[in-house]
C-alpha cells in the first residue's frame, strides 16, 4: 500500500533544518501501523510531506501509494488517490459550513475518480448516519468548519471526514490527544469500523492507551527523523514502561 | 487661493455642460438651492480630506470618459429570478416599455420626471433635504450636483409592507453616456420595503438615493454594481432613521474602473438600527471606494459597518468609515470592520477608520485588516481533495461571508452569492 524509502526532507526556507533523515516504512494493505516517538522527532512532518503540505523540501528518497509516486502529486490528487490525514491540529475555517465543506470534498474526490457526484439528499443521509455513530450532533454540522468546536469535537470531526471520504490509506496524527476516555473509545470504534482488507492505517500517538482500542499490527519508534525500532504491539508497552531513553541509547 | 480658484474653474467647466431640467415649483426650488450648494462647495480635488485615496477627476470632468460596452456572456442579470417590480433605466433614461407596471399594494411609485412637474409633492420634504443635511461636516459635492441636475429617478412612498421588492435595473448601452439619477424613498411609520439596484448606470453615473425611514419602519437595500469594467460611478445614499426603525444596505461591486459609494446615515430616533455592508471584488483596473458616515444622534441605537474587498492584479480598495456619537446618544452600540483579501502582491487597500464620541456610556469598536489567503486552511481543504481553484474560491467566499450575512432575505443572498461564485470562476488563475 504505502512504500517509503530513504525519505529525506528539510525546511524549505532553511535547509539547515533537516527533519526527515532516511526514513523507511512499508505498510501492507489491511494493516495498522503505529508510530511513537519523542516530541520533535518528525512524526507530523512525515504526515505533511506525504499529504503534500508546502514548506518542506524532499531532498532524497521516495514515497509511493500502490506504486504511484505520491511526491509528484498535488495535495488534492493525493487525496483522490486515497490518502487521508487526520490533522494533529484541525484547522478552523470561518465562513465555510461544515456540510458544504464535506460535500465539496466528497464530490471533488468522486469527480476526480470519474464517479457520479452525490446528490444533496444522498449526502445528507450518509452524513447523518455517520455523525450519529460518532455522537456528533446535527447542530455542529451546521457550524463553520471546526469553528467553536472543542478539542475533542475537532478530532471527532476529522474521523467523520475520514468515514465520508473512505480513503484507503489513513494517517491519524495524535487523534487521541485532547480526547476524554469516552471520546477516545468513540474514535477508536470509528476507526475499527473502517478496518478492511483494502484499507491501511498509520496511527501516530504518544500513548499506548489508544493502541488498546486500535490494536496495531506493527509499531515503529521514530527518533530524529527516522525509524529506530520496529516491532509488534508489545513495543508500545515497552515505551509506556521505560520511555524512549533506552531505545535511543541502543541506536547511539 | 490658487487652489480655490482652480476648484472654481473646474466646477464652472462642469456646470457649463449641464442644464437644469424643466420642473414644477417644489422641484425647481430644491434644484436651485442644490445649485447654490455646488457653487459654494465646488467639485472636489485630490487635496480634499476625503479624496486623498480616490482621484475625483474623472467624476468631475466636463465630459465623461468613454466606457466600452461589455458582454456579460451567459451570466443572468442580477435578481432575475426574484419576483419583483422591475423598473429599467437605459443610460439613465426610464424605459417604460421594458419595465413592469409599477403597481404594488402599499407602495406609490412615481417617476421624478413626471412628479417633478407638480407644484407640490410629498418628496419636497426629502428631495435634496437629506442630501443637504449630509453635507456637514464632510462636503459631498457630487451629491449636490445630482440634486441640481438629475432629470430622472423614482419617488417611492411606502405606507404598508410591500409584498415584493422594487428593483431598479440599470443598463449601460452607449459608450459615451453620462447619467444622473435621483431617487427618494419615504417609509411611513411601520412600513417595509426592499429596494434592489443592479447594473452599471452609464459610462459615467451619478446616483443619489435619499431614504426617510419613519418610526418602526424597515428598509432593505441591496445593490449589485458592475460588472462593466470601464464604467465609473459615484453614488450617495442619505438616510434618516426614526425610532425603532431598521435600515440595511448591502452592496456587491464586481469590477468597474472607478466606484465611489458614499453612505450617510443619521440615527435620529431611539432604539434604531443601521447596517451598511459591502463586498467588492476587483481584478486589474479597479478602484473601489466606500466612504461611510454614521451619526448616532438618538440613544440606544446600533450600527454596523462590514466591508470586505477582494483584490488582485493591481486593483485598489479604499474604505473611509466614521462613527460619530453625539452627546445625547448614550448606550450606542457601534461596530465597524473593513478588511481586504489580497490575491497577489500587486494590489492595494487603503483604510481610514474613524471614531468620534461625545457620549460617555457607549460601546464602539472598529478594526481593519489586510491579508492573503490563509495557507493552512487552503492546505486543509486540498488535503480533503478540494482542487486548488475551488479551495481558493471557498476561502474567498468564507472571507466575504460576514458581509453577505447582512442580507436578510436568503433568496437575495443566494443570488449575490451566485454572482460572486461566477466572478471567482471567471477570475481565478
Ligand atoms: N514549519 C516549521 N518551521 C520550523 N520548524 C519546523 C517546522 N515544521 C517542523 N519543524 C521542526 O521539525 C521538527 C519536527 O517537528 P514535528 O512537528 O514533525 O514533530 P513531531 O514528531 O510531530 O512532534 P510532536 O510529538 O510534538 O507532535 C521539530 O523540531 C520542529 O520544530
Ligand atoms: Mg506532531
Amino acid at each position: 500500500m504505502l512504500e517509503i524509502k530513504n525519505l529525506h526532507a528539510e525546511l524549505e526556507e532553511d535547509s539547515e533544518v533537516k527533519i526527515l533523515r532516511g526514513l523507511d516504512l512499508s505498510i501492507k494493505a489491511g494493516t495498522v501501523h503505529a508510530i511513537m516517538g519523542p516530541n520533535g522527532s518528525g512524526k507530523s512532518t512525515l504526515s505533511y510531506v506525504l499529504s503534500g503540505r508546502g514548506g518542506y523540501k524532499v531532498t532524497a528518497g521516495s514515497a509511493t501509494l500502490d506504486g504511484v509516486d505520491l511526491l509528484a502529486m498535488e495535495p488534492e490528487e493525493r487525496a483522490a488517490a486515497g490518502l487521508f490525514l487526520a490533522f494533529q491540529y484541525p484547522v478552523e475555517i470561518p465562513g465555510v459550513g461544515n456540510m458544504t465543506f464535506l460535500r465539496t470534498a466528497v464530490n471533488a474526490q468522486r469527480k476526480a475518480r470519474g464517479q457520479a457526484e452525490m446528490s444533496a439528499a444522498e449526502f445528507l443521509k450518509a452524513v447523518r448516519v455517520k455523525a450519529k455513530e460518532l455522537q456528533i450532533d446535527a447542530e455542529m454540522l451546521k457550524r463553520p468548519v471546526n469553528v467553536g468546536f472543542s478539542g475533542g469535537e475537532k478530532k471527532r470531526n476529522e474521523i467523520l471526514q475520514m468515514a465520508m471520504l473512505e480513503p484507503k490509506m489513513c494517517i491519524l496524527d495524535e487523534t487521541d490527544s485532547g480526547l476524554d476516555v469516552d471520546a477516545m473509545k468513540l474514535v477508536a470504534d470509528g476507526v475499527n469500523a473502517l478496518r478492511d482488507a483494502g484499507r491501511s492505517f498509520l496511527v501516530i500517538t504518544h500513548y499506548q492507551r489508544l493502541l488498546d482500542h486500535i490494536v496495531p499490527d506493527v509499531v515503529h519508534i521514530m527518533s530524529n527523523g527516522r525509524m529506530i525500532r520496529t516491532g509488534g504491539a508489545e513495543l508500545a508497552l515497552e515505551v509506556e514502561r521505560n520511555g524512549y531513553a533506552d531505545l535511543k541509547a541502543e541506536v547511539a | 487661493m490658487a487652489v480655490a480658484s482652480a476648484r472654481q474653474t473646474d466646477t464652472a467647466a462642469r456646470l457649463a455642460t449641464l442644464a437644469a431640467p424643466d420642473a414644477g415649483t417644489w422641484l425647481r426650488g430644491a434644484r436651485a438651492q442644490a445649485l447654490e450648494r455646488v457653487k459654494t462647495l465646488g467639485l472636489p480635488g485630490r487635496r480634499d480630506e476625503y479624496w486623498k485615496f480616490t482621484d475625483p477627476r474623472d467624476l468631475a470632468a466636463p465630459i465623461a470618459p468613454r466606457a466600452a460596452l461589455f458582454d456579460p456572456g451567459d451570466e443572468a442579470p442580477a435578481f432575475d429570478a426574484i419576483d419583483r417590480v422591475n423598473l429599467v433605466f437605459r443610460d439613465g433614461v426610464f424605459d417604460a416599455g421594458a419595465s413592469d407596471d409599477p403597481a404594488l399594494a402599499g407602495v406609490e411609485i412615481e417617476m421624478l420626471s413626471r412628479a417633478g412637474q407638480a407644484d407640490i409633492h410629498w418628496a419636497r420634504d426629502v428631495f435634496g433635504v437629506l442630501e443637504s443635511q449630509g453635507q456637514a461636516p464632510v462636503p459631498r459635492p457630487f451629491a449636490a450636483l445630482n440634486s441640481a441636475f438629475a432629470a430622472e429617478g423614482v419617488l417611492i412612498r411606502v405606507t404598508g409592507r410591500a409584498a415584493k421588492p422594487v428593483a431598479l435595473e440599470y443598463i449601460h448601452s452607449s459608450e459615451a453616456s453620462d447619467a444622473m439619477l435621483h431617487h427618494c424613498v419615504k417609509l411611513e411609520s411601520g412600513a417595509e420595503l426592499t429596494l434592489l439596484e443592479s447594473g452599471p448606470l452609464a459610462a459615467r453615473g451619478n446616483i443619489v438615493l435619499e431614504v426617510d425611514v419613519a418610526d418602526g419602519a424597515r428598509f432593505h437595500h441591496i445593490r449589485a454594481q458592475g460588472r462593466d469594467p470601464e464604467c465609473r460611478v459615484a453614488t450617495h445614499v442619505f438616510a434618516r432613521i426614526g425610532a425603532q426603525a431598521l435600515f440595511k444596505s448591502f452592496t456587491l461591486s464586481a469590477n468597474g474602473a472607478l466606484t465611489r459609494n458614499e453612505v450617510v446615515v443619521d440615527l435620529q430616533g431611539a432604539d434604531a438600527s443601521a447596517h451598511v455592508a459591502g463586498a467588492a471584488v476587483g481584478d486589474g483596473a479597479f478602484h473601489h471606494d466606500d466612504t461611510v458616515f454614521i451619526t448616532h444622534t438618538a440613544p440606544r441605537c446600533e450600527s454596523r459597518q462590514v466591508f470586505k474587498k477582494v483584490l488582485k492584479n493591481g486593483a485598489r480598495g479604499v474604505f473611509q468609515g466614521k462613527i460619530l456619537v453625539r452627546q445625547g446618544a448614550q448606550k450606542t452600540d457601534g461596530y465597524q470592520i473593513s478588511q481586504a483579501l489580497m490575491l497577489d502582491d500587486d494590489s492595494q487597500f487603503l483604510a481610514k477608520p474613524e471614531l468620534e464620541i461625545y457620549a460617555d456610556d457607549v460601546q464602539c469598536s472598529h478594526g481593519s485588516t489586510t491579508g492573503a489567503i490563509d495557507e493552512t486552511a487552503l492546505f486543509y481543504l486540498r488535503s480533503r481533495g478540494v482542487p486548488l481553484r475551488q479551495a481558493q474560491a471557498l476561502m474567498v467566499l468564507s472571507f466575504l461571508a460576514q458581509a453577505l450575512e447582512e442580507i436578510a432575505d436568503p433568496v437575495i443572498a443566494a443570488d449575490i452569492q451566485a454572482r460572486l461564485e461566477g466572478w471567482l470562476d471567471r477570475h481565478s488563475t
